[in-house]
């Protein structure tokens, strides 16, 4: 199962990605109720798009990034369009999901 | 030996030619997530660390939506838009989170300068939207109130 959701729509020439990544966006400021350890930091770093092979957006999130993010852009483009939307975390996993514009 | 040292320094001439632009390209190319800019603690230290200076400019191109009490500090749907020009970059601080940057958006010539996100507020605070534009950075800014924080646990 991917951990990328993406549903892309085209309307007068410019695509809206909308993008629900599973992860748990651990700032690293939290503790454990029960034993009061430090839960360690895992949240994804960078978030990087193509269309078409052709790089559109970089993204670079912080700790402050809600739990499962979900993450909207637009650009230029048209239906049929390989969007690839694809993240790399703190602990180097990563993800790929490529999807068409309808 | 004329003949030689003019080849000889020719050809270190071309070399420090190609040298030059593979510098410059990755400086120009996608920077590493910027570790620096995202431990400051200060907002105005914040905005230095990414930008190089703080001159920043109030713009009413710059549409920043985000919610004016939130309900949940884990979940602010933050969203920006901008009918200014030449987008590089969009930018958005949090002023009082543990870490005012919380995430930076890198633009190409394909994207269209509106992105939307939820964060993360540990306290009510003022978010700042910040756009690159050539070489300005205008800014829009929102007070958010939190009324249950994000970030304790």
């Amino acid at each position: 199962m991917s951990t990328i959701k993406m549903r892309s729509k085209e309307s007068n020439g410019v695509v809206t990605v909308k993008a629900l990544i599973k992860h748990p966006m651990e700032t690293g400021q939290r503790k454990n109720k029960k034993t009061g350890d430090i839960i360690p930091a895992h949240y994804i770093q960078e978030v990087h798009s193509k269309a078409n092979g052709k790089d559109v957006i970089t993204i670079h999130w912080g700790p402050a990034v809600s739990k499962n993010p979900y993450l909207t852009f637009k650009y230029k483009g048209n239906k049929g369009d390989d969007v690839e939307i694809s993240w790399v975390d703190n602990q180097g996993n990563k993800d790929t999901k490529i999807g068409k514009v309808k | 030996m004329k003949r030689r040292n003019f080849i000889k320094n020719s050809m270190l001439f071309a070399g420090a030619l190609t040298a030059l632009p593979s510098v410059l390209f990755t400086k120009k190319s996608y920077a590493a997530w910027p570790k620096t800019s995202f431990d400051i603690k200060d907002l105005t230290d914040s905005v230095k660390s990414v930008y190089g200076h703080n001159n920043l400019e109030e713009s009413s191109k710059i549409k920043l939506k985000a919610p004016s009490i939130a309900e949940n500090g884990a979940i602010v749907p933050i969203n920006v838009s901008t009918s200014l020009d030449n987008v590089d970059s969009i930018m958005i601080f949090v002023e009082n989170n543990p870490q005012p940057l919380s995430s930076g958006y890198q633009l190409t010539q394909l994207a269209e300068p509106s992105i939307g996100t939820r964060l993360k507020m540990g306290k009510t605070s003022n978010v700042m939207a910040a756009v690159k534009s050539g070489d300005k950075v205008y800014t829009a800014t929102q007070e958010v109130k939190v009324t249950i924080g994000g970030c304790g646990g």
